[in-house]
């Protein structure tokens, strides 16, 4: 096992496209780290980096203490996982798992006793003699694994590994990869498109974006203090709703105007700050009011449900305000990510809600939720990134 | 589920297109057989008659004599001593000789052949492209147009103080080099097809570049490198023009150039040349069968997702 560290590693592809800036991070020894972000961020450069698949053009990265920027891929001590598997289909899962143990002149004893151990841990004892052909993607998936693990490397490499399986069996890897890791403790560099899979799996989780590390925290922290708008939209399923509004004070207290609304806030930013600011509010930051609970005007958020999707411990209500939709570079590469084109978002900005499924209103219905303006972000619209608040006096 | 299969009824058409496109079909096999029956028929006629105008697939007195001579007397316009029938070559003589010029031949093409292709397919280098036409240039000029400048570099090169031309190493070498543009072409569009992913996949796993070249990329690669062998090993086996060229001594001759010095000037021994010729196509058949599985196969199904 080892740490793996990054010291202001940069990757230029020849022609002078620039894929990877000043990246700088320290993983530790058995710590499972998340490289997360949208396609053509850097995170598979990154991981193929410190397999060796990839020259590094500027900085160091080291396994434990040795710098590996001249070492080749057979003498890192590293096992990798493909998004593909890249199974050798000429040989059977036995001399799969077993090739780079044979390499290493290890003895055919020592070699039979860790497939079949290995084998028996992921459940593929029955497959040894069969091709990768004869296997299904799931089972295959196995043998990846299975092939990475015989060889008790110091660090585990996978670059998506679960993105071929089916939405299910995706769900049941992921807690048997969690297991796996739990298990043997191995340092472990996971790469992947998603996000759920990112904040489920990961000690800590990197979110990339165009070569550049946006923020290495915690899963918790990273939901909770996103340090820019780019890594507050990327993280959370629904995302986060973002809002373009002023930012002024009435009667002393902060406020949000959005359109012809006012949102009253408990917090206000760190220095003086007046103007226009993205306000975002997670989903879950919406609630409906028990009946008969008071809350103030300036505390609520009204509305008609458009959609509302029921997923039994929550109800999903979307709905618009009659706000222009905020568009920022962030947010328009965070909604280009998704698929989406930022030019046809129209004159209201669409909105989602996760609240009680038993008081969520019903498709078409006017609602008014009380939003937890404790849990709200405002990000500078410009940088996009996070202003820091602090408690009011006396709100 | 798929849906069961629902046989459909034969309609006047349907029965006219399959009767149109068998009788198409036995067309093209009568085409393709008629060669083939009249060099059989041919070999088992007794009657060695000097002007071969009729067929009749079992010719009267059918006997396999043509083949008997063939293999077992001696070629007596092919002497080292003249009017010495012992200096003369045998069958079995110009089976070795051809055997050694094919095989070493299919053996070069597919070595040299398959490091150029793999450097042709993962390496980017100054060249590249330029290389790849320039093979194709070669696959469309004549072979005989290669003739003067291959028989002056062999003439020139010495081994043993002999001429290269003159062995049959140096004509297996300048068959090689007609062999290996298609090879090179061949081989480097199915390497292109093998992943990479399996070649970083065996780097990772501890593997120097060679050992991902022998024990991955080239037991990958058995379908382009069996149809190499077969091409290769076909066209040493076959050639004769460029053997006239460039051997003297008859103790070197290969079974080609013994089919074509059978015909005369004034008469021809039909019957011997057509079973010379069955006899010829024996050892391409027989290495037909033996790869053909691996020609028909497509190994990579399976490696990666799908």
């Amino acid at each position: 096992m080892a740490t793996i560290s990054f010291e202001d590693v940069g990757k230029i592809y020849p022609g002078g496209t620039r894929a990877l800036e000043s990246v700088n991070m320290e993983i530790a020894d058995g710590e499972f780290v998340v490289l997360v972000g949208p396609s053509g961020c850097g995170k598979s450069t990154l991981l193929r980096m410190i397999a060796g698949l990839e020259e590094i053009s500027e900085g160091t990265i080291s396994i434990g203490d040795r710098v590996v920027n001249d070492v080749a891929p057979k003498d890192r001590d590293i096992a990798m996982v493909f998004q593909n598997y890249a199974l050798y289909p000429h040989m059977t899962v036995y001399d799969n798992m077993a090739f780079g143990l044979k390499l290493r002149k290890f003895s055919k004893d020592d070699i039979d006793s860790r497939v079949k151990d290995a084998a028996r841990v992921l459940e593929i004892t029955d497959y040894l003699d069969r091709k990768p052909k004869a296997l299904s993607g799931g089972q295959r998936q196995r043998v990846a694994m299975g092939r990475a693990i015989v060889r008790e490397p110091s660090a585990f490499l996978m670059d998506e590994p679960l993105s071929n399986l089916d939405a299910k069996l995706r769900v049941q890897m992921r807690s048997e990869l969690g297991l796996l890791h739990a298990r043997l403790g191995t340092t472990t560099v996971y790469v992947t498109h998603d996000q759920v899979e990112a904040m489920t799996m990961g000690d800590r989780v990197a979110v990339m974006r165009n070569g550049i590390m946006q923020q290495v925290a915690s899963p918790a922290e990273l939901y909770s203090d996103p340090v820019n708008l780019f890594v507050a939209g990327f993280i959370g399923s629904p995302s986060m709703n973002f809002i373009g509004g002023e930012f002024l004070t009435v009667d002393g207290k902060p406020h949000l105007r959005y359109g012809e609304q006012d949102l009253e806030l408990l917090r206000t930013p760190e220095g003086e700050y007046t103007g226009e600011i993205v306000l975002g509010v997670r989903p879950e930051a919406f609630r409906v009011p028990e009946p008969g609970e008071e809350v103030h005007p300036n505390r609520m958020m009204r509305g008609k449900a458009d959609l509302v999707e029921q997923l039994g411990s929550d109800a999903f209500v979307h709905f618009e305000l009659p706000v222009k939709p905020v568009i920022t570079p962030d947010i328009r590469e965070l909604l280009e990510d998704e698929g989406a084109d930022p030019s046809t978002l129209g004159d209201t900005t669409k909105m989602v809600a996760r609240v009680d499924p038993v008081l969520a209103p019903k498709a078409g219905e006017d609602f008014e939720f009380a939003v937890d303006v404790e849990k709200v972000h405002f990000f500078e619209p410009q940088t996009g990134d996070v202003i820091k608040l602090k408690e009011i006096a006396s709100a | 589920m798929p849906e069961p299969k629902v046989k459909k009824p034969w309609t006047r058409d349907a029965v006219l297109r399959q009767v149109g496109t068998q009788a198409m079909l036995l067309a093209v096999l009568a085409v393709v057989m008629f060669p083939v029956l009249w060099v059989l028929s041919l070999a088992l006629d007794p009657r060695n008659i000097s002007k071969p105008l009729e067929l009749t697939l079992i010719p009267p007195g059918a006997s396999f004599e043509a083949f008997r001579k063939v293999l077992f007397d001696p070629f007596t316009n092919l002497c080292t001593v003249p009017n010495d029938l012992d200096s003369c070559m045998t069958f079995s003589d110009l089976l070795i000789n051809s055997l050694l010029v094919a095989l070493t031949t299919s053996v070069l093409a597919v070595v040299v052949g398959a490091s150029a292709a793999y450097a042709f397919s993962r390496f980017r280098f100054w060249g590249r492209q330029i290389g790849m036409i320039g093979f194709i240039a070669l696959i469309m000029m004549p072979a005989t147009g290669v003739l003067a400048p291959l028989f002056v570099l062999m003439n020139t090169i010495r081994i043993g103080g002999e001429p290269l031309r003159k062995t049959l190493l140096g004509l297996a070498i300048a068959y090689t080099a007609t062999a290996l543009p298609f090879a090179i072409w061949n081989l480097k569009g199915y390497f292109d097809t093998v992943p990479i992913d399996l070649e970083q996949a065996a780097l990772v796993d501890g593997a120097s570049p060679m050992r991902v070249y022998t024990r991955i990329v080239l037991p990958l690669s058995t379908p382009a490198l069996a149809v190499t062998v077969l091409f290769s090993f076909m066209a040493g086996w076959t050639e004769f023009i460029l053997a006239w060229l460039f051997l003297d001594d008859p103790s070197r001759f290969t079974l080609a150039m013994a089919l074509r010095g059978m015909q005369g000037q004034f008469t021809t021994p039909w019957s011997e040349f057509a079973a010379m010729s069955v006899l010829m196509s024996i050892p391409i058949l027989l290495l037909f069968f033996g790869l053909q599985r691996w020609i028909v196969s497509g190994l990579t199904v399976g490696s990666v997702k799908g």
